[in-house]
């Protein structure tokens, strides 16, 4: 079979042209699956917390602890009695430990010794996913440090990373542990490092953190600090606020109206 | 050629015994699981199908659920979007569960036949039809 030079040219253009059409064909033909967030999704850049502990104190006092049973509830973390295998989301700590920096012989009565509600900090540099050799530890777009518990190898480095002690091993299997189970959000296993999400799976169906909804006091003011126009960013703007260990270059994400 | 009844005899000793599993389980083999589709809320549905074609979910739903992992834990994505347009929650709990809500039939049989072990249920919570 004879071919021309002209006609060879012609056949490779034509196959040229096929191959550059063929990804709008392919997206025209449909039948393609896609991965999208719920138009309900809260969006944020960087996500942030205000808490203003004198809302909090007067009902604390009454016994409420409706943002630790909450967040108990919405994700199945089990209530470990044994202190030194006690699985933590979200609590308290005296003033001194939660701000030892802030810390002194004169400090005013009204703070001195008070809890301080103490969670994740959703640091904007995380010491936790720095160290983390299996990436199971990360930072979601939105500024939320999440972990992805089917990576986690439980070495526990995020653990002595975190200057917050913001993170629980699992010693044993928490099922045991589980007051009232949520089927819909699934429990941890014995050997992971576990933590406070921030709710991530809340935002992303348009709800605010448990925590936040939960506080009768409206002590948790949730939202986001990339936002100036944000109800955090204008308490930030306009009140004398703290944040935890500023002084490691960590930038936690939570902050305190003392 | 004065030792072939030794070498001969050896060989067919050998021969049987290296043999010895195919004969012996011939015609043995555990039947194929035929897990029941019979959930109340598969008979509810209008039409019976799955997130996508039963075929591609009998050979392939162990890289969606992959993907699906992906997708929610890492990248904050929680909607699929299926081949025929419909949207589903990418959930074990939420979606899957729903319909599949004998984890007895519609995991354990056919896992259980092909000796693999997914080790899901450590953490995602079972359908209460198990328990």
């Amino acid at each position: 079979m004879e071919t021309s030079r002209r006609n060879f040219l012609k056949a490779g253009g034509a196959c040229l042209l096929g191959l550059t059409i063929w990804p709008a064909v392919k997206g025209f033909a449909g039948n393609s699956t896609e991965y999208i967030t719920s138009s309900k999704a809260l969006t944020g850049e960087k996500w942030g917390l205000v808490i203003d502990m004198k809302k909090c104190w007067p009902k604390y006092q009454e016994g409420c602890r409706e943002c630790f049973l909450a967040c108990q509830r919405a994700h199945n973390i089990p209530d470990v009695t044994n202190k030194e295998e006690e699985i933590k989301w979200i609590w308290t700590e005296p003033y001194e430990n939660a701000f030892p920096e802030q810390e002194h012989e004169y400090i005013a009565a009204s703070i001195k010794g008070k809890p301080f509600i103490v969670l994740c900090n959703h640091c904007e540099n995380p010491p936790c996913v720095r160290v983390c050799p299996t990436k199971a530890t990360f930072k979601r777009r939105d500024g939320i440090v999440m972990m992805d518990y089917h990576r986690c190898i439980g070495c526990r480095y995020c653990m002595a990373a975190c200057p917050y002690g913001a993170r629980s091993f699992n010693f044993s299997d928490p099922r045991p542990f589980i007051k009232e189970v949520n089927p819909e959000f699934p429990t941890r296993e014995k050997g992971v490092v576990e933590k406070c999400n921030f709710c991530a799976e809340r935002i992303d169906t348009g709800l605010p953190p448990a925590c936040v909804e939960a506080c009768p006091a409206g002590a948790l003011v949730f939202g986001d600090l990339d936002d100036p126009n944000s109800e955090v960013r204008k308490i930030l703007a306009s009140r004398y606020t703290i944040q935890r260990k500023p002084e490691l270059g960590t930038h936690p994400c939570i902050y305190y109206l003392v | 050629m004065n030792d072939s009844r030794y070498i001969i005899t050896g060989l067919i000793v050998f021969i049987v015994l290296v043999t010895f599993p195919f004969w012996a389980n011939a015609g043995k083999a555990a039947p194929a699981p035929a897990p029941s589709l019979d959930t109340p809320a598969i008979q509810q549905l209008p039409e019976k199908q799955c997130v996508e074609a039963t075929a591609y979910m009998r050979t392939d739903h162990m890289k969606l659920l992959d993907e699906w992992r992906t997708q929610v834990v890492r990248e904050g994505k929680r909607i699929y979007v299926a081949s025929n347009g419909k949207e589903y929650e990418m959930s074990l709990e939420k979606t899957c569960l729903e319909c599949h809500s004998s984890k007895a039939q519609f995991c354990d049989q056919c896992h259980n036949y092909l000796d693999v072990q997914p080790d899901c249920w450590t953490c995602h919570i079972e359908p209460k039809e198990n328990k």
